[in-house]
C-alpha cells in the first residue's frame, strides 16, 4: 500500500517537512522559541533538560535530541545552545548531520547573547525553509512507517473500545509491512505474560519480563506505592480499580501479531512488526521517545480526553467514550466511543482509524496540529545535580 | 440494543456498566438475576458473584486484583474493596 511522503536522503520516509529548532537545554529553550516563531515552517519544544544531568540520563537527554534531529519529518535542524551546558551542541549537531541532513548551530555564549544568536538563527532556518520548500512529496510504501501507538487519561472504555479498535488498525499496517511501537512499560504490569506469550523468541520475552521487573523494583525502592498515580486519579474517577485493570485494556494498541523486539527509551527500532519501547506511563515523556525512535505518526487513545500534541509528528486522538468525544470534538479526531453505543464494531473503527493513519500520513493535519501542540517531556533516569 | 453492562470473559466475577445504573436494579447476565446492591456509575464494575475476602477479581479473564473484604453479587467493585497486587 502506498502514500505520498518526503523521501530523505539517509532512505528514511518524513510525513512532514518541518525545521526544527532544537534547544539544547532548558536555557536556550526561549531563544530558540523566539528564532521560531520569525520563520515559517519550523517548529521548536519548551526545553526542560540539558543540564544538572550525570551519567545514564544525560546521555539519554543527548540522544533524545539526537533522535528527535533525525526524525524522518524534520528535513534540516537549528541547533540552539547556550554553551555551557551538558547537552553540548556542537556534539548534537555532529550526530544529527550523519542522517545527512542539513543542521547549522547557534550557541548564545558565542554569539554575544540572545539577540545576535536570535539573528542568527533566524538566518540560517529562513535559508534552510526555503530549500525545503522545493521538496515534493512522492509514492511511499506503507512499509517505511513506524506508528507510535499511545494511551493517555484512559478510563475503563479504553481497554474496552479505542485500544482493541486501534489494534485492529495496528495489525493491518505490520501487515504492510510497517512498524508498531508500543510504549508504556509501566501499563505491562500485570499484563506482562500476554505479551511474553507473544515474543518472537525466549531472548524478547526475557526482556519484556525485565523491563517491568526494573520498573516495579524502582516504584518499591522509592518506599511509595503505584496508586494515585497509576491508576491516576482521574483514571480512577473513571472506573478503573488497578494498575492490572489499566494494562489489560492497554496492551491491546498494538494488536495481535509477535512482539519482535524490545528497544531503549528513544532508540530506534531495528526489527519491523510489533516493536516495545521501554518507557513511562506518562504519556508526554513517552511519546516523545517514540518519536526520538524515528515514528512519524502517532496514535494516541484516550478516555478522559486530552489536547496533546507534538512538534515533529502528528499525534491522531481517538476516544473510546462517547461522552468524551461530544464533550472535547476538538481535541478528538476519532469517536470509537460508536462501538459501546452498539453503532460500530471494532473492526469498523480499526478500519477508520488504518485509513486516517494515511491520510495523516498523506498530509492531513490533526486536531493537535491546527492547534500547533507542542507538549514536550524526556523520561528522566538520574538525579538533578 | 444498546446493552446496559459488559462481561469481557467468561471467567470474569466483575461485569461493566455501560450506563448509570441504580441500586435495586435486577441486572440479567447469563440467566442469572442479579439485583444492584449500590449505585453503579458508568463504565464502573460491580461483582456478578460473591468474591470472598482475599479472593481474586478477575476482567479479561485475568487478575486485576484482590478483594479486601467479602463482595457480594450486585456490590459496586472499586478502590475500596479491591486492591492491586503490583508496584507496592
Amino acid at each position: 500500500m502506498r502514500f505520498m511522503g518526503f523521501k530523505r536522503s539517509d532512505g528514511s520516509v518524513g510525513i512532514r517537512n518541518k525545521v526544527l529548532i532544537l534547544p539544547t537545554v532548558v536555557c536556550s529553550s526561549e531563544t530558540a522559541r523566539l528564532i521560531s516563531m520569525q520563520v515559517e515552517g519550523t517548529t521548536t519544544f519548551n526545553m526542560q533538560q540539558g543540564c544538572g544531568q550525570i551519567g545514564r540520563d544525560a546521555e539519554r537527554t543527548m540522544n533524545i535530541l539526537v533522535g528527535l534531529g533525525k526524525n524522518p519529518n524534520v528535513f534540516g535542524v537549528v541547533v540552539v545552545g547556550l554553551g555551557c551546558e551538558t547537552a553540548q551542541p556542537h556534539i548534537i549537531a555532529d550526530r544529527i548531520r550523519e542522517s545527512g541532513k542539513p543542521v547549522e548551530v547557534v550557541v548564545i555564549q558565542e554569539e554575544g547573547g540572545t539577540a545576535k544568536a536570535a539573528a542568527k538563527g533566524v538566518e540560517y532556518a529562513r535559508c534552510m525553509v526555503e530549500d525545503m520548500s522545493e521538496e515534493v512529496r512522492t509514492e511511499c510504501d506503507v512499509s517505511e512507517l513506524i506508528v507510535a501507538v499511545e494511551c493517555g487519561g484512559s478510563d475503563p472504555t479504553s481497554g474496552l473500545a479505542a485500544n482493541p479498535a486501534l489494534g485492529y488498525a495496528s495489525d493491518p499496517i505490520i501487515k504492510e509491512g510497517g512498524t508498531i511501537i508500543l510504549s508504556e512499560t509501566t501499563e505491562f504490569i500485570g499484563a506482562e505474560h500476554i505479551l511474553m506469550r507473544r515474543a518472537k523468541d525466549k531472548a524478547v520475552a526475557d526482556r519484556i519480563y525485565e523491563i517491568v521487573k526494573n520498573i516495579e523494583d524502582e516504584v518499591k525502592s522509592t518506599g511509595a506505592d503505584l496508586r494515585g498515580a497509576n491508576p491516576s486519579p482521574g483514571n480512577i474517577a473513571g472506573g478503573l480499580s488497578t494498575i492490572e485493570e489499566k494494562s489489560l485494556g492497554c496492551i491491546h494498541k498494538g494488536g495481535t501479531t509477535p512482539v519482535m523486539e524490545v528497544v531503549e527509551y528513544g532508540k530506534k527500532p531495528t526489527e519491523k512488526g510489533l516493536v516495545i519501547m521501554d518507557s513511562p506511563g506518562f504519556d508526554v515523556d513517552s511519546v516523545v521517545g517514540m518519536v526520538a525512535g524515528g515514528a512519524q505518526v502517532c496514535v494516541f487513545t484516550t478516555g478522559r480526553g486530552t489536547p496533546v500534541g507534538n512538534s515533529i509528528v502528528p499525534v491522531i486522538k481517538v476516544t473510546g467514550n462517547p461522552m468524551t468525544y461530544r464533550k472535547m470534538e476538538d481535541n478528538i479526531d476519532i469517536n470509537a466511543g460508536t462501538i459501546l453505543e452498539g453503532k460500530n464494531t471494532l473492526e469498523d473503527v480499526g478500519r477508520e482509524i488504518f485509513n486516517e493513519i494515511l491520510s495523516v500520513s498523506n498530509g492531513r493535519m490533526t486536531k493537535a496540529e491546527s492547534f500547533g501542540f507542542s507538549e514536550f517531556g524526556i523520561w528522566r533516569c538520574g538525579i538533578t545535580i | 440494543m444498546e446493552e446496559k453492562t459488559i462481561i469481557i470473559d467468561k471467567r470474569d466475577n466483575v461485569a461493566t456498566a455501560m450506563k448509570d445504573l441504580q441500586s435495586g436494579e435486577v441486572i440479567s447476565i447469563g440467566g442469572n438475576d442479579i439485583v444492584l446492591l449500590d449505585n453503579i456509575p458508568v463504565y464502573h464494575k460491580f461483582a456478578v458473584r460473591d468474591i470472598q475476602e482475599g479472593g481474586d477479581v478477575v476482567k479479561y479473564g485475568e487478575v486485576i486484583g484482590k478483594a479486601v473484604r467479602n463482595i457480594k453479587a450486585g456490590e459496586y467493585v472499586h478502590v475500596h474493596n479491591i486492591v492491586s497486587q503490583r508496584g507496592k
